[in-house]
């Protein structure tokens, strides 16, 4: 039902990103999405990866502030009023989204989005009620 | 050159000498009664008033320090009752707890004259306007200058700090003939002067400056942007204010008012009084003070003293200005900082953890620019922007209040810090003072 979402604290400073995505690609994690939230000091990055407790593991080595949180992903149809659709839903259920970043997904078709809600039972019964089809770690990460 | 009390600023050694001892003992001997940390201190080393029999003696008689202040915060120092402190001034210490003096009227009038003496020895009088551009208010900056202009009998412009345009202004519209500020303001009051095609309108002719550390590079900066004569003063809330010493006319070394504080120069490891002209930690006792009196005051400032009779008459004692600090205290545009005081505030918004900082002092334009970088952990991060700005809020408003500076604060990612030998760098001054 959810995705595991890593949550990385971005210091303000040349290169930084650019080392964290390299630790993971040195360890052959597979990115699947990827959203960078950014102010004047910091920022931080939230990535939808294959292996994500191994993901955890190599990004504290490295230092990093990392959290992992479930966050739920939901795939739509590729096409205009795909997302407006699956949002509706969620409005009609009086649920608040807090963030949320779209990427293509592998599926056929199908576009995926991430979703952070404030109100995550809520929003799974009418994302379920409203026929939007609900993904795990595994969908996204499937070849 | 005219003097304010050629009597007592041009007093032969001797005789000044004299004139000290007798007034220490009188010091020692109403402290030994009215001040019971003086006395315990007094009782532990075995000493009786008695034991003092001049300022040969001095060395004997325990050190006190800005501690004590915090520990007998407020009043517990003072050695008049109530009824007779007309003033008190504050400063920050080394943590949230400020440190508070006490004046008699007896004690205010010998601060006003520390101050008249210098603007007399830099040639003011009756007929200058003296724009007082410190900070009024506990802050003895303000208030000091005031009360010594105001003795001389110049007209005083008490506009206290801040406002540039207004300060620019008076300046011009009032006709100023000397400014009073902390240095670095002066400097950025010059340069706005110039940007604003004012410099021909001045009618200044000297400035007196202090209140924190500046160099003689700018020095020559400030004299050529105001066309002014720049002068040091020097000070500490717990010994009087500003004024404690002075530069006269010669602009070598600063006057310090001797028949009011004995300095002393010592090592500040061991305590030992070093010869005359050594460099290290200055030592003040008031021999005149009423309200709050100090005995061998550690001011934690490095300096030297220069007993040399000054080319402008005066005999009392020069001292350099200071080179450097025995403690850790900063000095930020004009105000006290310790480190500890960060790390309390760092200590309340952790709850119960401090988390690894780094104070980075600079100076930019003339400016000193203050950051405070502070490692993230774990129990500070959330997936939340809000959250986190929420946090980077806080401790910047916390250390407003605590410093009453502003300070800009920087999460950065933990073990960041530079550490040497597993302890993190606290102090990153890269001032070239």
């Amino acid at each position: 039902m959810f995705v595991k979402q890593l949550s990385v604290f971005v210091e303000n400073k040349f290169g930084r990103i650019s080392e964290i995505i390299n630790a993971l690609a040195e360890n052959s994690i597979d990115i699947s999405a990827l959203s960078l939230a950014d102010t004047s000091e910091f920022g931080i990055l939230r990535l939808i990866v294959d292996k994500p407790e191994l993901a955890v593991d190599v990004l504290k080595e490295e230092g990093v502030i990392v959290k992992l949180s479930d966050v739920l992903a939901i795939a739509i149809d590729d096409a205009p009023g795909g997302l407006a659709k699956a949002l509706s839903v969620l409005t009609d259920a009086n649920v608040v989204i807090e963030y949320m970043y779209a990427f293509i997904g592998k599926a056929d078709g199908k576009a995926m989005t991430v979703i952070r809600v404030d109100d995550e039972a809520k929003a799974i019964d009418a994302l379920n009620k409203g026929g939007v089809t609900l993904l795990t770690t595994d969908d996204i990460s499937a070849r | 050159m005219a003097m304010w009390q050629q009597e007592i600023e041009a007093m032969p050694r001797e005789e000044l000498e004299k004139l000290q001892s007798e007034r220490l003992c009188w010091q020692v001997n109403r402290m030994y009664e009215r001040v019971e940390l003086f006395r315990k201190r007094m009782d532990e080393l075995g000493l009786k008033p008695s034991d003092i029999h001049g300022i040969e003696d001095l060395h004997k008689l325990p050190f006190s320090y800005k501690q004590d202040l915090r520990d007998y915060y407020p009043y517990g120092l003072f050695a008049e009752p109530m009824e007779n402190i007309v003033r008190v001034h504050a400063s920050s210490g080394t943590t949230g707890k400020k440190i508070v003096v006490g004046y008699t009227r007896n004690d205010l009038d010998k601060w006003e004259d520390c101050v008249a003496r210098m603007m007399t020895a830099i040639g003011l009088d009756n007929k200058d306007f003296v724009q007082v551009a410190y900070g009024y208010g506990l802050f003895t900056g303000g208030l000091g200058a005031h009360g010594g202009a105001t003795k001389i009998g110049a007209t005083v412009i008490p506009i206290s700090s801040g406002n540039t345009a207004n300060q620019i202004q008076t300046m011009v519209d009032f006709g100023s003939t000397c400014l009073c500020c902390t240095p670095s303001y002066a400097m950025y009051l010059g340069e706005a002067i110039e940007e604003a095609g004012q410099t021909d309108n001045l009618k200044l002719k000297a400035g007196i400056f202090g209140a924190e550390p500046w160099t003689e590079e700018m020095r020559h900066a400030i004299e050529e942007k105001l066309r002014i004569k720049a002068y040091d003063i020097y000070g500490l809330s717990e010994i009087m204010g500003p004024g404690v010493s002075y530069e006269c006319s010669e602009q070598c070394g600063m006057h310090v008012c001797e028949d009011m504080f004995i300095p002393e120069i010592i090592d500040p490891d061991t305590g030992e009084v070093l010869p005359a002209g050594a460099s290290g930690e200055l030592v003040f006792t008031t021999i005149t003070k009423e309200g709050f009196p100090l005995i061998r005051y550690r001011t934690r400032d490095i300096c030297s003293l220069n007993y040399e009779k000054c080319a402008c008459g005066r005999t009392h004692v020069r001292m350099n200005k200071p080179q450097g600090r025995s403690d850790d205290m900063l000095i930020i545009r004009g105000v006290n900082v310790f480190p500890s005081q960060v790390e309390e505030v760092l200590l309340k918004v952790g709850s119960g953890i401090t988390p690894n900082y780094q104070i980075v002092v600079d100076r930019i334009n003339n400016n000193d620019t203050f950051e405070v970088n502070v490692e993230m952990d774990e129990s500070m991060f959330t997936d939340d922007v809000k959250s986190i700005e929420r946090l980077e809020k806080r401790i910047t408003e916390e250390l407003r209040s605590m410093l009453g500076i502003g300070a800009k604060v920087r999460l950065v990612n933990p073990k960041s810090i530079t550490r040497s030998e597993g302890k993190a760098k606290r102090v990153i001054d890269k001032r070239k003072i």
